[in-house]
């Protein structure tokens, strides 16, 4: 049972490890603004070849 | 419903959404209603963003004049705007009130492509705000600006920055502590559980370990996330008086206490698990209260309504100097449309000021050489020159908020902090009484654990929770109807007033959908003839009348001559014609009118244009609805509009004309002398003492995006008409707090019944607690909707 010990052990250190990731990520500011990258990701990136695409059919 | 959508395209403007003159601009198939719509099109065309139309119908807005920028070119102003510099790269952070869409963000976060000197661009849509990098060497701020300017985003720079970068730090750190907190709930609890399971002798030796590491765990309970408690305690003592914090941090303290001494002398397992899961649920509480709106600001004064910069002559050469700097003497250049920032007299030039921001009036009021312009005018007219005679801290406007009469905050004092008052001497007595008990019975070991325990479990959390969770629940049903509150205790202010008073323009008239109306007579010929002068002028009255008449054809003209903010003049078809204020016409001409635009063609007087005032719909209902309240009207116009409101309101109503924002505050001054709690409705600049004096100030506006003066709430001009259902909710919202208060005081007696005999086993304290919290919580959630249905407000 004395590995009852180690595993208290890890079970508090994981525990502050995610702890210490919640306070990173918010000083960091990633929780300043949770509503704009839910639009930005769903604009389009631009297609660039719709000219040359164009082009193809009127010739 | 595809077919509608195509009709409605057509006959909008394809920029802006407006219906289309008919007249219209056209490039290609797509029709805009003004040139600055089309300019916008042109340039988002060149630079290959057109992407901006895809994401939304219609998403821009209507191009506003041009502004006088030349105070971004001052080293001292761009350093005071500038978040960052460094080398050759800058940051700035612009407010900018038209964001409103997706395609805002698509077309502001793509400014790289108009010109490459911005590095980059990033939205945050909820306020509104946008951080700008870019090479300063290759592009000046503002050239920045004015790229803005030209797409129809115009960011707002005034002398209070409305950029909220930092203000949430409070707000950070309690965060931080519910995490730690959490934290240390969920480690306690696990640590707990085998000693309310019993323990077989043989994992006896763990009982120590779980012991020592619960301990370890609650002195950052105690005194990290406990912190505020204590601090707040030792102070509201210092005061002789008890808020709701005092009992709350005497049992933190005394769990900590016989927690860290069952665990030192090893008596007992301690109650860990009940401080770290009252303090988690305490900083929840807290956290609710505090959560405000990030888009809208509560705190304006009259510094948001300032520019920063104002154009000086030295020399007789413009100089652009900030606001804080001007002395005494300086001589000020005001053009048309800017705003006087401090207290001067007129030396040279013709005004015609508009000093609705000041007094509510809104026909200018004309200024002679010599005479002192107050701050918070505006000038409608040409350029004037302007002596200061005293600086913007001191000017008469100013003097509203630097007003030391504004109420004591202190003063208020919350149920919560009444009702603490009285728990904490009810649990005291319980506590020393059952001590007593015990030391008569010569036994001082149940004394010291029957006096800890009554303190521990006659918790007053449910207290600290019912009313944040109450409130915040009340808060979200009034902001689904487009009634923004600003926190939680002002919701128990609303419930308290009994006095309402409201003001007359754009409270009960809305300027919104102001209506064109012509006194006199003009034929369809002359229609077009004033539209063909009209079409010349920038001014936004002669915008108004314009798209009022709305005329298919247009006249050239010869001979064009604008005063400014007076009127226009010029030759049509040799007619000649006048149109704009009184004193522009050639002849006396004698009307009951004073302000609106006069017409005289060929000498002859054909009438006047005027924007009628809208009175807001369903008035006499919602008055009727509040007629238990002391009603008042206060109003900074002159008394044209009695007939009206008389027609409205009772005649129990004190309504008074011709009131300045000093009168207007010291109105709600004598009210509160004579003990009753003041409501007032407003929506300007000209409200804004008495707004911040009330009680409870609302401030009134037909688009949340505008700026509102510093207030209490802010109610939406449509939803005006819910006013009496949100006080009777508020109300009721003090009833359920009431109620569940007196649920806790069950749950209470039972732990007490345990405590004084000195046998509350832990395992009660930590099962006791979180089902007294669940049924609060979820009592207060339950009642608030069945409230909110009650008054239609869900």
């Amino acid at each position: 049972m004395n590995i009852l010990y180690f595993l208290v052990g890890c079970s508090v250190l994981m525990a502050l490890i995610f702890l210490a990731a919640f306070f990173w990520a918010y000083k960091t500011g990633q929780n300043d603004d949770v509503h704009t990258p839910g639009i930005r990701m769903l604009f389009d990136d631009e297609v660039v070849a719709e000219k040359s695409e164009e082009d193809h059919f009127s010739s | 419903m595809e077919d509608q959508n195509k009709t409605a395209t057509q006959v909008l403007c394809y920029h802006c959404g407006e219906d289309l003159p008919k007249v219209k601009y056209q490039v290609g198939d797509k029709d805009f209603c003004c040139a600055g719509c089309m300019a916008v099109f042109k340039i988002l065309s060149e630079n290959n963003l057109c992407n901006y139309y895809v994401y939304n119908n219609n998403p821009g807005r209507q191009f506003k004049n041009e502004s006088h920028l030349e105070y971004l070119d001052e080293p001292k102003i761009i350093d005071q705007l500038l978040d960052y510099k460094h080398e050759s790269s800058s940051i700035i952070t612009f407010y900018i009130p038209a964001i409103h869409c997706s395609s805002c963000i698509w077309l502001l976060e793509h400014l790289y492509k108009i010109n490459p000197a911005i590095y980059s661009s990033r939205i945050d849509f909820l306020k509104k705000q946008v951080t700008i990098s870019f090479n300063h060497d290759e592009i000046s701020l503002r050239q920045l600006v004015e790229t803005l300017n030209q797409i129809g985003y115009e960011p707002l720079i005034s002398l209070q920055d409305v950029v909220q970068e930092h203000s949430s730090s409070v707000d950070k750190a309690l965060v931080l502590k519910i995490a730690v907190a959490g934290f240390l709930m969920g480690n306690v609890m696990l640590f707990s559980f085998p000693e309310y399971f019993g323990l077989s002798g043989f994992e006896k030796q763990f009982q120590s370990l779980f012991g020592w590491l619960n301990l370890t765990f609650s002195i950052p309970a105690a005194f990290y996330c406990g912190r505020d408690y204590f601090t707040s305690a030792i102070t509201s003592l210092k005061h002789r008086h008890i808020n709701l914090d005092t009992p709350l941090a005497l049992i933190i303290a005394v769990l900590f206490l016989r927690t860290a001494f069952e665990i030192l002398f090893s008596t007992g397992p301690g109650f860990a698990d009940t401080l770290t899961g009252l303090v988690f649920l305490l900083l929840m509480g807290k956290w609710l209260k505090q959560r405000t709106y990030h888009h809208i600001s509560f705190d304006r004064d009259y510094r948001s309504y300032f520019p920063i910069a104002v154009t000086t002559l030295q020399n007789g050469k413009e100089k652009p100097v900030s606001i804080n700097e001007i002395k005494i003497g300086d001589r000020l250049w005001i053009r048309n449309g800017e705003l006087v920032p401090a207290d001067a007299i007129l030396m040279k030039g013709e005004a015609w000021m508009d000093m609705s921001f000041v007094t509510g009036e809104s026909d200018p009021v004309h200024k002679v050489l010599g005479e002192i312009i107050y701050a918070g005018g505006r000038q409608t007219s040409e350029a004037i020159e302007l002596e200061v005679i005293k600086p913007v801290s001191q000017s008469y406007l100013t003097g509203l908020w630097n007003n030391d009469n504004y109420k004591n905050n202190t003063e208020k004092q919350n149920f919560n902090d009444t009702v603490a008052k009285y728990f904490s001497l009810g649990v005291f007595l319980i506590a020393f009484a059952a001590t007593g008990y015990w030391l008569l019975q010569n036994d001082s070991h149940k004394a010291w654990s029957a006096f800890t325990a009554v303190i521990i479990v006659a918790c007053p959390c449910v207290l600290a929770l019912s009313t944040p969770f109450t409130l915040s629940a009340i808060l979200s049903v009034f902001d689904k109807k487009g009634f923004y509150v600003k926190n939680t205790d002002a919701v128990e202010e609303l419930a308290k007033c009994d006095a309402l008073i409201f003001d007359k323009t754009g409270t009960l008239t809305s300027n919104e959908n102001a209506e064109i109306g012509f006194s006199g007579t003009i034929s369809g010929e002359e229609k077009i003839i004033v539209g063909s002068l009209l079409r010349n002028s920038n001014h936004p009255l002669s915008r108004h009348i314009l798209k009022a008449l709305n005329v298919d054809r247009f006249y050239s003209l010869s001979d064009y001559k604008e005063v400014v903010g007076k009127g226009l003049t010029a030759k049509i078809n040799n007619h000649s014609i006048y149109a704009g204020h009184l004193s522009m016409l050639p002849m006396e001409v004698e009307s009951a009118r004073e302000s609106g635009v006069h017409i005289v063609i060929d000498h002859v007087y054909k009438g006047c244009f005027d924007i009628k005032q809208q009175w807001r719909s369903g008035l006499a209902q919602l008055i009727l609805k509040l007629s238990k309240l002391k009603l008042l009207v206060l109003s900074g116009d002159t008394d044209k509009d009695r007939w009206m409101l008389d027609t409205i309101f009772t005649p129990k109503t004190t309504i008074r004309f011709r009131q300045s924002p000093h009168q207007k505050l010291h109105a709600v001054l004598k009210l509160q002398q004579g003990g009753n709690k003041v409501m007032m409705l407003g929506d300007g600049l000209n409200d804004a003492g008495a707004l911040k004096q009330s009680d409870f100030g609302i401030a009134l506006t037909d688009n949340i995006n505008n700026f509102t003066p510093g207030c209490d709430a802010i109610l939406k001009g449509s939803a005006l008409n819910f006013l009496p259902d949100f006080i009777r909710l508020s109300k009721d919202g003090l009833k359920i707090i009431k109620i569940s208060f007196a649920i806790a005081i069950v749950y209470n007696c039972i732990g007490i019944y345990f405590a004084v005999q000195g046998t509350l086993y832990p395992l009660v304290a930590a099962v006791l607690m979180p089902i007294s919290t669940v049924t609060i919580i979820s009592f207060t959630t339950l009642a608030t909707r069945w409230f909110a249905r009650k008054n239609k407000l869900i």
